[in-house]
């Protein structure tokens, strides 16, 4: 039995979430404000949220950031399910050493060299940068996330189960659609909505791997964001906030009522 | 089991084509140096002209980028003063993550559940967002500054300092830190704490001699996952820094997009990964050993 929160314990807790939702809160509340400028309450408004709707530069960059991350986020997890399975079942085989490197390094690694790296790649290969080249270094990037999450699962999973259908007839290959991977399905879920979660957030990698006619959402925030804070960068942050903790929420809700029922 | 072995034979390739391979290229390119051309380098390799080609590319190649680099102080700079952040940003963090993380993992499975989302919900939201956010609240005339000015202090002219920068890490990476921490505090065993004190530890002396060497793995794994992504940093000193902010991500960002040298940002890049090659590789095996 755990002993409950002591009083550190709680404000410890209180503390770290108030650090951590104060500015998010403070960004949100200044997207409905009338006046144009961030820091004075000039009353409730939604006259930004309007002006999103008619920058078309915004609108243009939220449907390139959602086809990038739609593609990208299921190339990922496709490729994503085939490399847990190798790293989880198949024991030692040559290049395993690499392999697991070439999966757990991105995810620590310093996004510019990752940007600089995949840049030169496609300047080499010769191919124009656009909307494709992001597509692919967001699937690669995002590739080792789906594979650590798919694989965390994977780990739990009683394998004498689809041993058992296999017993039974089945061929290995629809075994593993048949048991395996609805068992495993809510990881597989969760894989593709973090990938595409990162896709839609990444800067540093789309700005080396973009080029005309394919700028996203972060680029295009990043730039109005360097001519200064304005009222309408707050409205665009407001929506993105919203869709992506409605998700993120849902799917905690969802686990955390297994966890009542359990 | 050597069956599965094909069904990695498709991310292992696009991985060697898309992750290894542009490595070399970083590398072959820091060798190279910067022309006014389209891509800005030579030499440029001709394979056209067979062995002939391959032997007038490799005598153009020399280090000739990295001892101008070595020469400018500047680049000195960025190189301690980006290892410098990393280094105070992961010790506040740590400072900050870790009673968090703790504090946690004290309530119930309920509560816990509850507290992990609230948690998870800004990792999940834009980093550039969250850095935005703090850029309204730093303003000379923003919303601290209107706070200080109600109790009759400040102004505090914080934007574009190395204060901010150091405030944008550590809000931007906290939740990278809470939440290896508490993955393994909520799995610790509660028995070994009560059977520390029944032995006659008091509940502060249970905690640092069991609690918290058991979870030492979250605290390294924390530890790495922020250290390692601040060192190569450029979304938060490009916004929050001042002028003077040197980091070698934004080192790398600006000889790339603004002066167009590609080898001097691609030898940026060579020195980056060659400093950060350790704790890197410590991260992998970390991650190797907590998934198998």
């Amino acid at each position: 039995m755990r002993s409950g929160p002591s009083a550190f314990n709680r404000i410890s807790v209180c503390l770290g979430l108030g650090f951590l939702y104060a500015p998010i809160v403070l960004l949100v509340v200044y997207s409905f404000n009338a006046s144009r400028l961030v820091t004075v309450w000039g009353g409730f408004s939604i006259r930004w949220y309007a002006a999103v709707l008619e920058d078309s530069q915004i609108l243009d960059a939220i449907w390139v950031t959602l086809r990038v991350g739609l593609i990208s986020a299921t190339v990922a997890t496709g490729l994503g399910i085939l490399a847990a399975v190798a790293l989880a079942r198949s024991g030692k085989f040559r290049g395993r050493t690499l392999f697991s490197a070439m999966i757990y390094a991105p995810l620590a690694m310093p996004e510019v060299i990752l940007g600089l790296s995949l840049l030169l790649l496609f300047v080499a290969m010769g191919i124009p940068r656009g909307f494709w080249t992001v597509t692919l270094s967001h699937a690669t990037v995002t590739l080792c996330y789906a594979t650590v999450v798919i694989q965390a699962r994977l780990a739990r999973f009683d394998i004498s189960l689809e041993e058992a259908a296999r017993d039974l007839g089945c061929p290995p290959l629809s075994a593993f659609l048949k048991v395996t991977l609805p068992n495993i399905a809510p990881a597989v879920a969760a894989a593709w909505m973090l990938a595409f979660t990162l896709s839609l957030d990444d800067l540093v990698i789309a700005s080396f791997t973009s080029g005309p006619g394919a700028t996203t959402l972060p680029m295009r925030l990043y730039s109005q964001i360097r001519l200064g804070v304005n009222p309408e960068i707050n409205a665009v942050s407001t929506l993105l906030i919203a869709v992506v903790s409605a998700g993120v929420v849902a799917a905690g809700l969802i686990q955390r009522r297994r966890l009542k029922s359990a | 089991m050597k069956r599965s072995w094909p069904a990695g034979a498709a991310p292992f390739a696009w991985l060697l084509v898309f992750f290894a391979l542009p490595f070399f290229l970083v590398a072959k390119l820091s060798l190279s140096h910067a022309v006014l051309a389209i891509p800005p380098y030579a030499p440029r390799l001709d394979l056209s002209r067979g062995a002939a080609g391959l032997i007038g590319f490799a005598r153009e190649l020399n280090f000739a980028t990295y001892t101008r680099l070595a020469a400018d102080r500047l680049y000195l700079l960025a190189y301690l003063s980006s290892l410098k952040f990393a280094a105070i940003g992961t010790a506040i963090l740590l400072a900050i993550g870790y009673p968090m993380a703790y504090g946690m993992s004290r309530y119930g499975a309920f509560a816990r559940q509850t507290l992990l989302i609230a948690v998870i919900v800004p990792f999940w939201t834009s980093f550039l967002i969250r850095i935005y956010a703090w850029i309204a609240i730093l303003n000379p005339t923003g919303l601290l500054n209107q706070v200080l000015a109600a109790f009759h202090l400040g102004p505090l002219n914080l934007l574009n300092s190395q204060t901010a920068v150091i405030i944008g890490l550590v809000y931007a990476y906290l939740p990278f830190m809470v939440l290896p921490i508490y993955a393994v505090l909520d799995r610790q065993d509660e028995s070994l704490i009560e059977a520390a004190q029944d032995l006659g530890c008091t509940p502060t002396q249970a905690f640092w001699r069991v609690t918290f060497p058991l979870s030492w793995p979250g605290v390294a794994a924390g530890a790495l996952l922020c250290f390692i992504p601040m060192v190569g940093e450029f979304v938060i000193p490009d916004l929050l820094g001042g002028s003077d902010t040197l980091m070698l991500g934004r080192t790398l960002w600006t000889e790339f997009f603004a002066d167009r040298d590609w080898p001097a940002a691609c030898a940026v890049a060579v020195v980056l990964l060659g400093t950060l090659a350790v704790p890197i590789a410590l991260f992998q095996r970390q991650q190797a050993k907590v998934l198998s």
